[in-house]
């Protein structure tokens, strides 16, 4: 982790705090997320990683008796600072949720929603959008004869990549995804596996998981939280063969045996 | 059950051998079929009372059919369908029947009070649903629910007092310099939509919040998480989402503003005049229940022949309205 260019950090999140009312989710995290790579997010269930995730595009905003306190840097700027344009970050900022979940629309609709919301109108760039879109969550072959079908006629795994489709027709800078495979079948899980491989060539990817397999095959770094603290941070190699922590140890080690 | 029974038996079984034989015969050989028996039968009783009980509401429905038919058919005989429907002056007295004045004013009458009522009960649903803060909507949403139950003829009543002087001020305001122009005093189709307006207003918001909260909140996250405002995410999302709810809340309000009397007649002015803003007019149902104390004979049957297009007008509403429902359904 060390020697890295500023350049190659896309988010930093120092000293993070997050209540829900009394209940404290997150605990002084402090980690940085790297451009064009994939960041995993583990540990078990209630232990802050969706609630980390959404930090990062203040989705929490949305809940009511929030609290937060610390730093969140895109690219150097500070996402809490106030008069920061939450629509214009989300746009930056997509996300893939766990449960698919498409508008009840057209498949066209849904993926020239975003672009619609953040005003163009016009029909042959929304076209243009959609198609490369769909191309780049790789669901364009078999979606292209049936775009003015609604998008509940998909299987789960293809309104997932649908979703994710969704996501970066608004250009994205970076894709948080919380669980997108737990929905799935493993076909589905190895399609949508294989495109993050693809994305993070463009985007940067972060990802909560609780398949640890998943994790180790696809992420470049990996974070393990635990009661809203973070306890390890690092690449996603040295996590998963050389943990430092001891309770990063039994965590990996009892899932596998 | 069936245990109970067995122990009875063997209670009874213990007076006499005989009997004890007899209930041994019995405790064992029907056994199966006691329990068999005793679930077939309720079943089968429930099913005779499933049966009766929807059986009373199609009789019910086909009475109604035969007796308004059989009773609104004579006048329409005698006039002739096309006077009766198409006929644009109503004088009893002189026997003349034609109640195309009071077709219109009802349809019109409802379409406009749909036109004003559904924008503004929908806004109300939706500021209930999504952008009030809770204690607003614990205040609120109780006194929508409770005007939903309050009889229309106090709707009518607060028409009288309130909206009947405010509808003569704009009339006077109007036709100033239009002297050819009957003043009707404020009582008038204009006061009547308001109020048919108003009326159906708590039906609308009822049962549109109540599709608007049912709209699952992954649709809101999943328009935030692309930068959707709120506004927007309601509009594009949550209203979409809500609309065969919403849809039912129209199909209710339109039936409830047809079909509605009471609410109306203290404001419509009631003369058979074809519906203008500005006109006394009579309602198909207003029609009806003004005239019938003191109709007799042919003028009796006429106001039979009313009820029958009424009832027509309904089922034909109802059926085209579901048919369109079911539609929208499927496309889905
Ligand atoms: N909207 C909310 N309101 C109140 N508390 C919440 C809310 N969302 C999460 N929490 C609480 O915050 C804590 C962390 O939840 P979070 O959803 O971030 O966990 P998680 O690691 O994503 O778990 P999982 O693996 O089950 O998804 C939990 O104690 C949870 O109950
Ligand atoms: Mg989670």
């Amino acid at each position: 982790m060390a020697e890295l260019n500023n350049s190659d950090i896309k988010i930093v999140t120092k000293d993070v705090n997050l209540f829900y009312g009394d209940n404290h989710a997150l605990k002084d995290v402090t980690l940085d997320i790297l451009s064009n790579k994939i960041t995993a997010f583990i540990g078990p269930s209630g232990c802050g990683k969706s609630t980390y995730l959404k930090t990062l595009n203040r989705m929490n905003d949305i809940v009511p008796n929030v609290k937060i306190s610390g730093k969140v840097l895109l690219d150097g700027e500070d996402i809490y600072e106030n008069g920061v344009n939450v629509t214009y970050l989300r746009k930056k900022i997509g996300m893939v949720f766990q449960k698919p979940n498409p508008f009840p629309m057209s498949i066209y609709d849904n993926v020239a929603y975003g672009p619609r919301v953040h005003g163009i109108k016009s029909k042959a760039r929304l076209d243009e959008i959609v198609e490369n879109s769909l191309k780049g969550a790789a669901i364009w072959e078999e979606t292209k004869d049936r775009l003015k079908q609604n998008a509940l006629g998909l299987s789960g795994g293809q309104q997932q990549r649908l979703c994710i489709a969704r996501a970066i027709a608004v250009e994205p800078e970076v894709i948080l995804m919380d669980e997108p495979t737990s929905a799935l079948d493993p076909i589905s899980t190895l399609k949508i596996e294989e495109l993050m491989s693809q994305l993070k060539e463009k985007y940067t990817v972060a990802i909560v998981t609780h398949n640890m397999q998943q994790a180790a095959r696809i992420s470049d770094y990996t974070a393990f939280f635990l009661v809203g603290e973070m306890i390890e941070y690092g690449e996603t190699q040295q996590i998963f063969s050389r943990p430092k922590n001891k309770k990063t140890e039994e965590y990996i080690t009892g899932r596998f045996g | 059950m069936a245990i109970i029974k067995a122990s009875a038996e063997a209670i009874a079984a213990n007076s006499s051998s005989e009997t004890e034989k007899l209930a041994s015969v019995k405790k064992h050989k029907p056994k199966n079929t006691i329990i068999g028996v005793g679930n077939g039968l309720t079943e089968k009783i429930m099913h005779i009372v499933f049966l009766i009980c929807s059986s009373v509401a199609i009789i019910a429905l086909l009475l109604i059919t035969i007796y308004m038919i059989s009773s609104g058919a004579p006048i329409i005989s005698k006039v002739g369908l096309k006077d009766f429907i198409f006929g644009d002056k109503w004088a009893p007295t002189k026997e003349i029947f034609g109640i195309s004045p009071m077709i219109l004013t009802s349809v019109f009458g409802t379409i406009a009070a749909i036109l004003i009522g559904v924008p503004i009960g929908l806004m109300t649903s939706v500021f209930l649903a999504e952008i009030a803060p809770k204690s607003v909507v614990k205040v609120v949403q109780p006194a929508v629910e409770l005007l939903a139950g309050i009889p229309s003829v106090i709707y009518g009543l607060l028409g009288a007092m309130i909206i009947k002087p405010l509808s003569y001020k704009i009339e006077m305001l109007v036709f100033k310099d239009n002297p050819e122009h009957i003043y009707t005093g404020g009582a008038n189709m204009f006061s009547a939509v308001i109020v048919l307006a108003i009326m159906i207003l708590p039906t609308i918001i009822n049962i549109s919040r109540t599709a608007i909260i049912a709209v699952p909140e992954e649709y809101r996250e999943a328009s935030y998480g692309l930068g959707a405002t709120h506004i927007q995410t309601i509009f594009k999302v949550i209203l979409p989402a809500a609309k065969s709810g919403i849809a039912t809340a129209v199909v209710l309000g339109v039936g409830r503003a047809i079909g509605e009397a009471m609410a109306i007649i203290l404001v419509a002015g009631n003369m058979a005049n074809m519906p203008e803003a500005f006109n006394s007019v009579k309602f198909l149902t207003t029609g009806v229940v003004q005239e019938f104390a003191y109709s007799s004979g042919v003028h009796r049957e006429a106001l039979f022949g009313i009820g029958l297009v009424l009832f027509v007008f309904i089922m034909i509403i109802n059926i085209v309205l579901n048919l369109i429902l079911k539609g929208k359904a499927k496309a889905k």
